[in-house]
C-alpha cells in the first residue's frame, strides 16, 4: 500500500469574473504522505483557500487531478465526493462555522450521526471533555467564547478520525494566547488519531511547526520545503 | 434509515432553536386551517343536518304541486293514490289580515290545511296543544311575529277576508319550502274547511294547492315520482320527494358554503406566502450552516430535505393546531348563518373536514416553501470558506419547474375542490395570482422609488426609515402582498355590499312608491282610487295584470315539449314552460326595462300579438324575436310573435313583467289590477292598509319597505358572513408581519443599537420605524383599495347588475384602519430595537 494520501497534478483554477478569466491557481503539483502535517503560506490572494478547497473536495479544478486516499475527485459525483467528506476528512475554519441552532454537543456529534455512529453522543462527549469543554455541552454557539468555539470546531473536526484534515487558519480569528492553546490541541489530537494534517496560516511560527511548508504567490507553488 | 434519521433529527433540532419563528409561522398555517376546517365541517355537518331532517322539511314522502286547482285528470291520480297512501292537503296564498281589536293588518302568507299535516316532524306550536285543535273550530295558528305587528295576543279575533278565525297559538317550529325564497309576511294556519268562508280565492289570487302522501313501508317515493311525473308534467304539477328536496338544497347550501370556503383557502394560501417568504429569509440566514454541513460529508439532496422535513413538520403542526381551532370555531358559524339555512345544525367532529383540512394545510406548507428551499441545493460547500462564491447549479432547472408547476397547479385544484366548480376555481385562482402580482409590483415600485428617487433634503428618520424598506433581506414585497390581500378582500366585500344595499334603498328614495295594491277587480278600481284619492294620496296609473300560460312554442306544445324531457328530476326550463304568466299591456317602456333586441313598436298590422320578452326567459324558454308563442289566456288561445327582448332591473320596486304585450290583444281579458302608492310614516301605512283589508278584502297590500327591509337583512347577513371569514386573511397578514419582524429581529436591533451608539435618541428610533411601517401599511391599502375598487366596479355592473358608486369616507376609514394596524404591530415588535441599549447589545456580540 503506498503511504500517499493526497496527491495533486497540474492543478489550476479559473474562476469566470466580468467578461474575463481570472486564474487563481496555475500547475499545482505535489504529493503528501500519510500522518505529514503541510503548512500552506502565502500573502492574501495567493490561492491559498482555493487549493484547500480543491484537496479537500468542494471545488473542481479547471484542470489537473486530486486523488485523496486513491480515489480520484474528479471522478466522483458530487454526492460521493461528500460521502468521501463525511468518512475521510475533518475540517477546522477561520470563523469557526459552529451551526448556531446546535448545541455544542450536538455539533459534534452531526458527522458521526452521518456516518450511523450509535455511539454518536458519548464519543461527542468524550471529545468535548477532551478539549476541555466539559460542562458546556448543551451551550449554543453564541454562548460560547471565540476560542471554546474553536475548541468545540476541533473535537467535531477529530470526531470521526478523518484521514486528512483541512484547516483554514484555524487561529486568524483568536488572540495570540488562546490560538496557542488551540494549535496545542490540534497537534495532540493530530498525534493521538494519525491524522494527516493540512494547514493553510499566516503565521510563520506555525508554519514552522509543519513537517512541510508549501508557499504560493500569485497562484504559484514558489517553494516546497520538500522539493 | 441512517439518513431518515439524521435528517430527521438534524430537522427537530432546527425547529426547537428557534421557537418564536416556529410558533409564528405554526400560527401562520394554523389561522388558514382552522377557518378552512371550520367551514369544511360546518358544510359536513349541513348535510347530515339536512340528510336527517329532510323529511322533516317536506313533511312527508311526496309532495305534488301546482299553481292551479288540480285539474280532474290529477283528482283521478291521486284518488287512486289515496287507496295507498295517507294524503294530506295544503293551500298557501297571500292575504291580508287584520285584528279588529287592535289596528294592526298585515300581509301574511296564509296555508289553509286539511289531513294530518306533516307526516314527519313536527310543527310545533306554543301552547302544545294549538296544532292538534287547529282543525276543531274556526283556529288560525300564527308566526309569533305577527302578534307582535299586530299588536295581536292569543285569544283575539283575526279578520282574514270575510273570515273570522281566533289565534289559538303560535309557531314555534314548521316544515320550510326549500331554498332562501323570503316570505312576503309572516306565514299563518287555518283549517282549509273555512278557506272559502274567506273569500279570498277569487279570480286571478294566486294560490299554491299542493297535495302531501304518507306512503306505508315498502313503497317508493323516489320510484313513484318517476311514475307520475311524466305523467303529471303536462298538468303543470310539480313532483318533490325527500331526495329531491334534499339534493336541492344540497346544492345550495354546498354552493354557499364553497364561496365561504375559498374565502377561508385565501387565508391558507397567504399563510402559505408566509412560509415561503420565511423560507426565503431562512435560506439567506442559513447560508453558511448548510455550506459547513456540505463540508461535513451532508449531500445537497439531504439538506434539503432537512428543511423541507423541517417545513413539513411546521405544516403539520400548523395543520393540527389549526383543526383543533376549527373545531371550536364551527360552534359559530350556525349563529353567524342564522336565517340563511333551513335546518337545525348541531355540531358535530367532521372527521373528514379535518382530515382535509390537515392534509391541505401540510400541503400549502410544502408546495410554498419548496421554491426557495430548492434554492439550499445550490449552496456550494465552498461558501464555508469564503462568502462569495458562484452557485455551482443553475438557478432553474427540472427541480425547480416542477415545483412551480405543483405550486400553480395545487392553487388551482384547492379551489376547485373547494367551490366545487372548475371555472370558478379557475376564476378564483386567476384573480388571486393578478391581485398578488400586482401588490407585488407596487411593492417593488416602493423599493425601487425608496433607492433611487427619496428626495435628499427628506428629514434623516424619514430617509433611514424608507431605506429599512430595501435592506438587506428585507420582505417589504412579502408584507405588502399580505396585508393588501387581506385589505383587498375586506375592502372588495364592503364595495359590493354597499353597492347592493344602497342599490335597494335607491328604489325606496323620497317620493318613490312604498305600498303595492294588488288583485284590485276590474270593478273594484273605481272604489279603491277614490280611497285613495280621499285620503290625498298619490295616484299611480293601474296596471292590468292577465294570468296565462304557455300552450306552444314554435310550434311545439308545452306538454309535448315537457314530456320529451328528462324523467329523472326536474329539467331547469321546465318550471319556465309550466309556470303561470302574469303579463301586462301597454305601449311604452317603463323606467325599470330597456329593449336590448328587436322593436318595441312593431308594425301594428302584423298579425299574432306583439310580444316582448325578458332575456333570462327568452333564454330559458329558447325563443328569439319572430319566434311565436301561443298563450292560454283562462282558455283562450292567443297567438303572439317575440317583437322584441327586454333587460328588466327586477331589484327595482315597480311592477316589472317578464312578457309585455302591445295594446291591442289583451284588453278584453279577465284581468285584475295593480296600483301603486306613497304613505310616508309607517303607521299612516298601516292604517290606510287596515282600512283597505276591511273594504276590499280581495285587495292585497305590499309594504315595500318591509321587503326591503328583509331584503337588507339577508343582504347583511350574507355580508357579515363572508366578513367574518375574510377577517381570517387578515389575522394571517398580521402574523406574517410579526414573523418578518421576528425573522429580521437581530439585524433590527444591532442596527438600533449602532444608531443608538452613533448619537440617535430613542424618539428618532421610534420615529425611523414609524416611517417604515406608515410607508408599508400604506402602500399596501392604496394598492389593495385600488384593486378593490377594480373588483367592486366590476362585481357591480356584471355580476349584479347595480350602479357603482365609491363611499369615500368609509372606504378611507377602512384604509386607516389597515394602516393604523400595520404601524401598532410593527412597533410593538420593535420595542425591543428602541429598548435596548447600545452597549448591552454590542457585549452580545
Amino acid at each position: 500500500m503506498s503511504d500517499v494520501i493526497l496527491h495533486c497534478q497540474s492543478l489550476s483554477r479559473t474562476y469566470r469574473s466580468g467578461d474575463r478569466d481570472l486564474t487563481v491557481l496555475k500547475d499545482i503539483t505535489f504529493l503528501l504522505e500519510r500522518g505529514e502535517f503541510l503548512a500552506i503560506l502565502g500573502p492574501s490572494g495567493s490561492g491559498k483557500t482555493t487549493l484547500l478547497g480543491l484537496l479537500a473536495g468542494l471545488d473542481q479544478p479547471t484542470e489537473g487531478t486530486v486523488h485523496l486516499d486513491g480515489q480520484q475527485l474528479g471522478s466522483l459525483t458530487e454526492d460521493q465526493r461528500a460521502r468521501l467528506r463525511a468518512e475521510k476528512i475533518g475540517f477546522v475554519f477561520q470563523s469557526f462555522q459552529l451551526i448556531p441552532t446546535l448545541t455544542a454537543q450536538e455539533n459534534v456529534q452531526v458527522p458521526l450521526e452521518l456516518l450511523g455512529d450509535a455511539e454518536s453522543r458519548l464519543r461527542a462527549r468524550q471529545l468535548l471533555e477532551r478539549v476541555g469543554l466539559s460542562g458546556r455541552e448543551h451551550h449554543y454557539p453564541a454562548q460560547l467564547s471565540g476560542g471554546e468555539q474553536q475548541r468545540v470546531a476541533l473535537a467535531r473536526a477529530f470526531s470521526i478520525r478523518p484521514k486528512v484534515l483541512f484547516a483554514d487558519e484555524p487561529t486568524g480569528n483568536l488572540d495570540a494566547g488562546t490560538g496557542a492553546t488551540i494549535i496545542q490541541l490540534l497537534m495532540e489530537l493530530n498525534r493521538e488519531v494519525g491524522t494527516t494534517l493540512v494547514l493553510v496560516t499566516h503565521d510563520l511560527d506555525l508554519a514552522s511547526r509543519a513537517h512541510r511548508t508549501i508557499h504560493l504567490a500569485d497562484g504559484r507553488v514558489i517553494a516546497d520545503s520538500a522539493a | 434509515m441512517t439518513g431518515l434519521l439524521f435528517v430527521l433529527r438534524m430537522a427537530a433540532r432546527e425547529l426547537s432553536a428557534a421557537p418564536r419563528r416556529t410558533g409564528l409561522l405554526i400560527g401562520t398555517v394554523a389561522v388558514g386551517v382552522a377557518a378552512l376546517v371550520a367551514i369544511n365541517s360546518f358544510t359536513d355537518n349541513l348535510r347530515d343536518s339536512v340528510s336527517r331532517q329532510a323529511r322533516a322539511l317536506l313533511g312527508a314522502d311526496i309532495s305534488f304541486s301546482s299553481r292551479q286547482p288540480f285539474s280532474d285528470r290529477v283528482e283521478a291520480l291521486l284518488d287512486t293514490l289515496s287507496r295507498r297512501a295517507d294524503l294530506a292537503r295544503i293551500t298557501s296564498f297571500a292575504g291580508m289580515a287584520y285584528v279588529p281589536r287592535t289596528t294592526g293588518s298585515r300581509l301574511v302568507q296564509v296555508t289553509a290545511v286539511s289531513g294530518a299535516y306533516p307526516f314527519y316532524g313536527q310543527l310545533a306550536t306554543d301552547p302544545p296543544t294549538a296544532w292538534r285543535r287547529l282543525q276543531s273550530a274556526r283556529h288560525v295558528v300564527v308566526d309569533p311575529s305577527l302578534l307582535t305587528v299586530l299588536g295581536a295576543r292569543i285569544g283575539d279575533t283575526l279578520a282574514l277576508g270575510e273570515g273570522r278565525f281566533i289565534i289559538t297559538g303560535t309557531i314555534r317550529n314548521a316544515p320550510t319550502e326549500v331554498g332562501f325564497r323570503f316570505a312576503l309576511g309572516p306565514r299563518i294556519y287555518i283549517p282549509a274547511r273555512y278557506l272559502s268562508e274567506t273569500g279570498l280565492l277569487g279570480f286571478g289570487a294566486r294560490a299554491q294547492y299542493e297535495v302531501f302522501a304518507k306512503f306505508p313501508p315498502g313503497i317508493s317515493a323516489q320510484e313513484l315520482a318517476a311514475q307520475y311525473r311524466p305523467r303529471l308534467g303536462p298538468e303543470r304539477v310539480r313532483v318533490r320527494t325527500v331526495a329531491s328536496d334534499q339534493r336541492n338544497l344540497n346544492e345550495v347550501l354546498s354552493r354557499l358554503a364553497g364561496y365561504l370556503g375559498l374565502v377561508a383557502l385565501l387565508a391558507l394560501l397567504l399563510g402559505g406566502i408566509g412560509v415561503a417568504s420565511a423560507a426565503v429569509v431562512f435560506v439567506r440566514q442559513r447560508t453558511e450552516s448548510i455550506a459547513v454541513l456540505r463540508c461535513l460529508g451532508v449531500t445537497a439532496g439531504r439538506t434539503f430535505a432537512i428543511y423541507l422535513t423541517e417545513a413539513a413538520a411546521m405544516g403539520l403542526a400548523g395543520s393540527v393546531v389549526g383543526a383543533l381551532l376549527g373545531v371550536v370555531l364551527q360552534r359559530f358559524l350556525p349563529r353567524l348563518l342564522q336565517g340563511l339555512i333551513p335546518v337545525e345544525v348541531a355540531p358535530v367532529l367532521s372527521w373528514h373536514a379535518i382530515g382535509v383540512g390537515i392534509g391541505v394545510g401540510v400541503w400549502v406548507a410544502l408546495t410554498f416553501s419548496m421554491l426557495p428551499l430548492l434554492g439550499i441545493r445550490r449552496i456550494s460547500p465552498l461558501r464555508a470558506l469564503r462568502r462569495a462564491v458562484e452557485p455551482e447549479r443553475p438557478w432553474r432547472d427540472t427541480w425547480w419547474a416542477a415545483a412551480t408547476a405543483t405550486l400553480l397547479v395545487s392553487i388551482v385544484g384547492l379551489a376547485v375542490h373547494q367551490v366545487g366548480s372548475w371555472r370558478q376555481g379557475a376564476m378564483f385562482a386567476g384573480g388571486v395570482a393578478v391581485t398578488i402580482c400586482l401588490l407585488w409590483i407596487g411593492a417593488w415600485l416602493l423599493t425601487w422609488v425608496t433607492r433611487h428617487r427619496l428626495p435628499s433634503r427628506w428629514p434623516y428618520v424619514w430617509r433611514q426609515g424608507l431605506a429599512n424598506l430595501h435592506r438587506p433581506a428585507n420582505q417589504t414585497a412579502t408584507l405588502i402582498t399580505a396585508i393588501g390581500l387581506a385589505a383587498f378582500l375586506l375592502g372588495t366585500l364592503y364595495l359590493v355590499q354597499h353597492n347592493l344595499l344602497s342599490h335597494l334603498r335607491s328604489t325606496g328614495g323620497p317620493a318613490r312608491p312604498n305600498l303595492v295594491l294588488f288583485d284590485i277587480q276590474p270593478d273594484q278600481l273605481h272604489a279603491v282610487q277614490r280611497e285613495l284619492r280621499d285620503a290625498g294620496l298619490p295616484l299611480a296609473s293601474p296596471t292590468p295584470i292577465v294570468p296565462m300560460r304557455i300552450r306552444s312554442i314554435k310550434g311545439r306544445s308545452v306538454a309535448g315539449i315537457l314530456a320529451g324531457q328528462n324523467r329523472e328530476g326536474e329539467p331547469s326550463g321546465a318550471w319556465a314552460l309550466r309556470r303561470e304568466y302574469r303579463s301586462t299591456f301597454r305601449d311604452t317602456v317603463v323606467a325599470s326595462e330597456r329593449v336590448i333586441e328587436g322593436q318595441w313598436r312593431p308594425d301594428r298590422s302584423s298579425a299574432p300579438a306583439p310580444i316582448s320578452v325578458e332575456q333570462e326567459l327568452a333564454r330559458e324558454l329558447g325563443v328569439v324575436v319572430g319566434d311565436e308563442i301561443v298563450w292560454d289566456v283562462q282558455g283562450v288561445l292567443l297567438p303572439s310573435r317575440v317583437a322584441s327582448i327586454r333587460e328588466v332591473d327586477w331589484a327595482r320596486f315597480e311592477p316589472n313583467f317578464f312578457v309585455v304585450f302591445a295594446p291591442g290583444a289583451l284588453e278584453r281579458a279577465p284581468q285584475t289590477l295593480v296600483t301603486l302608492t306613497r304613505i310616508e310614516t309607517p303607521d299612516e301605512r298601516g292604517r290606510f292598509q287596515r282600512r283597505m283589508a276591511e273594504r276590499f278584502p280581495n285587495v292585497s297590500t305590499i309594504d315595500l319597505s318591509l321587503v326591503q327591509q328583509s331584503l337588507e337583512r339577508l343582504v347583511d347577513r350574507v355580508a357579515l358572513a363572508i366578513q367574518f371569514m375574510a377577517l381570517f386573511s387578515l389575522g394571517v397578514g398580521v402574523l406574517v408581519l410579526i414573523s418578518a419582524l421576528t425573522t429580521s429581529r437581530f439585524q433590527r436591533i444591532r442596527e438600533g443599537a449602532l444608531l443608538r451608539a452613533l448619537g440617535a435618541t430613542r424618539s428618532q428610533l421610534f420615529r425611523i420605524i414609524l416611517a417604515e411601517y406608515l410607508s408599508l401599511g400604506l402602500l399596501a391599502s392604496v394598492v389593495a383599495f385600488f384593486l378593490a375598487v377594480i373588483a367592486g366596479w366590476a362585481l357591480a355592473r356584471f355580476v349584479f347588475d347595480s350602479a357603482f358608486t365609491l363611499p369615500l369616507l368609509p372606504m378611507a376609514a377602512l384604509a386607516f384602519g389597515i394602516v393604523a394596524l400595520t404601524i401598532v404591530v410593527g412597533v410593538a415588535n420593535s420595542r425591543e430595537v428602541v429598548r435596548r441599549t447600545p452597549l448591552e447589545v454590542l457585549r452580545e456580540e
